[in-house]
């Protein structure tokens, strides 16, 4: 009896990438939910428009590319791209943010570099810095769900606010749109205010802003940890960034604690836990070995801080991850796991007795 | 089952990096007692069943061999003996098919039985084998044509010569037997553990052994209480319950469990003092030296869900694996592979018409429906969950980067060689990509560089040699001229003085120098033809005197010719 060949390992497959962005998927739920929550249906419309947009630009430049599309968009990357893209975006953004950035992330920052696992630098974030600094007024609409005088968009309002710019009458678009924590203590320093009284009125006063990001930090941090358990991404990364964020805060801290805000400010505001969390771990763009992980995140966490504190942005999260993304092949390069046998004190008469 | 494992067990206490959990799929045939098989018509030993040279055939065609005879000497130190499974006729010795990835043949005798099994004289039986030096125990060992069988096929008195380069302390038995499906050696365990320990005491006193660790995967709870009461009595064993963890079973991979001694590639772990065999290895020794039985059979799973019944056989060296199939009640409908080996490290075979040989441990039948559809392989993102399983502490991502952008250079930077081809990578990556066999691609292409490259340079070297050759020859025969040139200068100048006396001198001395030179010699020849007519002057008028004579005389023979008229016609029909 004659049988066809194939050659082995012959291995049942117990995972897929598109069991990998599927649990990315369900671990960004929590914090989207509590996005939506907080700060109204503009994250959500701006998750749809880019998940919309990031798709069609994605089975496009396949077919453009001659590569089979099927797989490629069904296996889930480029919805987990566009999502953790758009939840970068202010929630009072016109529908042309999300679109053009979602666009540009991925024929530009993913297709041009040869599609799904060959993008030297993260697409998601990619998009996001290229809508900074193109578009820096748009890029400021951020503002709570609710406003000061108790107005609340609802899911066509904000559609309506999103595509034509209309807001129903008696809200004004001021008495949505709010500085975000970072922007505030910024605007509050450059003023020449110290530290102290501006983040006391922050977590202390009825500040609106106060419980946003710390809230939005806790939901995305359990959806980390659901990635941790299932296997998705490794402990290195994420422990990497935020402690590289405190060190470098509290460094700066301690120097001088009048101009710098506190570690905790600066590991609970800002994308620094979603980032740690969803950003820097990304696997193409990240380290790929233990040792290179710590160190890529590390140095996200501090490059964070940097640009926070001396930059003229207010968050750094973007252009930290991009600026290690540019040193990943020298990190995996100098930090490869000593080989079976060679590693050092092997000694020659291990285990006796 | 577990409980089985009382808290006496010894646990392992060391760990080796990465491995995988598969499906085990061990359960269709663990209670499946070892059968024997019924005598077959014909049997097929190929003479190269083991690693190293093959084995020389000693027997013709139509000769009359029984049961345990030598069909095939060993060749080399590295070779094994090859023995009749039964008696019969050798009715041919040819080129058959065998188990081979890339459905090769090879050179192979074929035995058709005559149902008698009648048996060739035994070799001398040694229960009291302390008494047999380690040399003459080896010698029984290559006499039987005992080979590993974990695998790897590798001639056991060989393996035993190594003793040489460092006394060897510590004898491990692998009866880890970590691929899924695979039970041979835990039936082999279970049934015979005294032929497993007598086995490990003739190694123990061969080597001059202090102790022997018997590691065994912790799902063959029955293996370990049995090897742990065979073994009771000498204090010299113990028997371990290793973690069960794909690949626990490979050689270095259980060292480092039981030891904690990394082995590094192209070391032996006889340098470290240990000497690892599997279990099956042992008994046979144990069959060789105290029964006197050279090894003519082994133990074969046949398993998967497309085979009627699966069993454990007793399997004859030779067996055809149809035969083997058919005994195990078919194959299942649907059936489209049969693997020779487990899952993991296993091979595909081409068909069954092929013969069972030393390094078969197991036949494995799969139906499409048995295996998830083969999905396309996906581009890799970098997820390094292949690095996190890889139990060599490989990149796996890297080198299939490298091996598919065939920057082979830097595959060999990042450790290939250090790869032992598990497939726990391919197994763990979500994009089913192949990766093993982008590995086995860049090997066998960075080996064929190298071949490549050794004959250029032996091309090169050959060709530089040449060219000094002719440089020499050149500047030799050059020295020579100069010489000659000067000999004739003094030599013309000698004739134009008119001495010749001086002349002949010159003469001579080149003949002289001819007679030790011969390539020169043609050389000086020619340069003594310059000098000739002045030496020869009047020969050469003679000669000439001569051709002028006979030239007259030709031209009045054809005048007297010319005025016959029948002559003429004659020569013009000519």
């Amino acid at each position: 009896m004659k049988f066809p060949t194939q050659t082995a390992p012959l291995p049942e497959a117990q995972n897929s990438v598109r069991r990998v962005m599927l649990i990315v998927l369900l671990a960004l739920l929590p914090g989207t939910l509590v996005a939506i929550a907080l700060l109204g249906w503009g994250v959500l419309i701006n998750v749809m428009l880019a998940i919309i947009a990031g798709l069609l630009s994605e089975a496009l430049m396949l077919k453009i590319r001659a590569r089979p599309v099927r797989p490629a968009v069904f296996d889930g990357s480029v919805i987990v791209l566009a999502w953790i893209f758009a939840l970068c975006l202010p929630n009072l953004g016109p529908w042309w943010l999300p679109v053009f950035g979602a666009i540009f992330a991925v024929v530009v920052a993913k297709q041009l570099y040869g599609g799904l696992g060959f993008n030297l630098f993260n697409p998601a974030m990619v998009g996001y810095v290229v809508l900074l600094i193109s578009f820096p007024e748009p890029m400021t609409r951020w503002g709570p769900a609710i406003d000061v005088g108790g107005n609340a968009l609802n899911f066509m309002q904000s559609l309506a606010w999103s595509f034509n710019g209309v807001l129903p009458s008696g809200v004004g678009y001021d008495g949505l749109s709010v500085a975000t924590p970072l922007d505030h203590v910024r605007e509050q320093i450059t003023a020449g205010a110290t530290i102290h009284n501006v983040t006391a009125s922050l977590f202390h006063t009825g500040h609106v802003l106060q419980s946003w990001n710390v809230w939005l930090g806790l939901a995305f941090l359990a959806g980390g940890l659901l990635m941790l358990w299932r296997g998705v991404i490794r402990w290195h990364i994420p422990v990497a960034v935020i402690t590289g964020v405190l060190v470098m805060s509290g460094f700066l801290w301690l120097l001088d604690s009048a101009k710098h805000a506190s570690p905790l400010f600066h590991l609970l505001t800002g994308a620094t836990i979603f980032g740690a969390f969803f950003v820097a771990t990304d696997p193409v763009t990240a380290s790929t070995t233990p040792r290179g992980r710590l160190i890529f995140g590390f140095g996200i966490g501090v490059l964070t801080v940097l640009i926070r504190s001396f930059g003229s942005y207010p968050d750094g999260v973007a252009f930290a991850v991009l600026l290690m993304n540019l040193c990943v092949p020298l990190i995996d390069y100098y930090t490869q796991p000593k080989v079976f046998g060679h590693k050092r004190g092997n000694v020659k008469q291990g285990g006796l007795n | 089952m577990v409980k089985l494992l009382s808290s006496q067990v010894s646990q392992a206490r060391f760990s080796f990096h990465g491995g995988i959990h598969p499906p085990e799929n061990k359960s269709t045939t663990r209670d499946r007692p070892i059968q024997a098989l019924p005598l077959m018509a014909r049997y097929i030993l190929p003479l190269h069943m083991h690693i190293g040279a093959p084995a020389r055939a000693v027997v013709g065609v139509g000769q009359r061999v029984k049961k345990g005879q030598v069909l095939a000497q060993a060749t080399d130190f590295i070779s094994a003996s090859i023995h009749a499974p039964t008696s019969g006729v050798i009715s041919a010795i040819t080129e058959h098919a065998i188990a081979h990835p890339g459905g090769l043949s090879a050179l192979a005798i074929i035995l058709d039985a005559d149902g008698e099994d009648s048996a060739f004289e035994p070799m001398p039986r040694w229960p009291n084998f302390t008494a047999q030096t380690p040399t003459e125990l080896r010698g029984r060992l290559r006499e039987a044509g005992i080979v590993g069988l974990g695998g790897a096929v590798f001639p056991t008195a060989a393996k035993l010569a190594t003793g040489s380069i460092a006394p060897v302390h510590t004898l491990i038995l692998n009866g880890a037997e970590c691929e899924p499906y695979i039970t041979c050696d835990d039936r082999l365990m279970r049934e015979r553990p005294d032929e497993i320990v007598q086995g490990a005491a003739i190694v123990l006193h061969m080597m001059g052994a202090s102790r022997c660790l018997i590691g065994i995967e912790d799902n063959k709870p029955e293996a370990i209480a049995v090897l742990m009461a065979a073994s009771d009595a000498d204090a010299r064993f113990e028997t371990i319950a290793v973690p069960t963890r794909y690949p626990a079973g490979g050689e270095k991979q259980l060292i480092k469990v039981l030891t904690n001694v990394e082995v590094p590639r192209g070391r032996r772990a006889t340098e470290y003092g240990l000497l690892c065999l599997n279990v099956a290895t042992v008994a046979a020794i144990y069959r060789a030296v105290v029964l006197g039985q050279p090894m003519t059979d082994r133990i074969v799973t046949v398993t998967g869900a497309g085979i009627v019944q699966p069993e454990n056989f007793r399997v004859p060296l030779g067996t055809k694996i149809s035969d083997v199939i058919a005994a195990a009640g078919g194959y299942t409908a649907g059936t489209d592979r049969l693997i020779m080996g487990g899952p993991m490290m296993g091979f595909a075979l081409h068909q069954d018409d092929v013969p069972i040989v030393k390094a078969t441990n197991c036949l494995l039948a799969l139906r499409p429906q048995d295996r998830p559809i083969e999905p396309a392989p996906q581009p890799c993102i970098r997820c390094s969950l292949c690095a996190e399983a890889c139990p060599a502490d490989l990149l796996p991502q890297q080198l299939y980067w490298y091996a598919r952008a065939k920057q082979f250079d830097r595959t060999v930077e990042y450790h290939l060689f250090d790869c032992i081809e598990c497939g726990v990578c391919s197994a763990v990556c979500p994009s089913h990509l192949p990766l093993v066999d982008y590995y086995r691609f860049a090997k066998t292409q960075i080996w064929a560089q190298e071949r490549d490259q050794s004959k250029a340079s032996m091309a090169r070297t050959r060709f530089e040699f040449r060219n000094e050759r002719l440089e020499r020859i050149k500047a030799e025969r050059e020295a020579a001229l100069n010489k000659k040139r000067q000999n004739l200068a003094t030599n013309t100048a000698a004739i134009e003085a008119g001495d010749a006396a001086m002349a002949r001198t010159v003469a001579e001395s080149n003949d002289a120098f001819g007679t030790y030179q011969p390539e020169a010699m043609g050389q000086a020849a020619l340069a003594l033809g310059d000098v000739a007519p002045v030496i020869l002057d009047s020969a050469v008028d003679a000669a000439r005197a001569r051709a002028k004579a006979r030239r007259a005389q030709l031209d009045a023979d054809r005048a007297e010719k010319e005025q016959s008229p029948a002559e003429q016609s004659k020569n013009n029909v000519i």
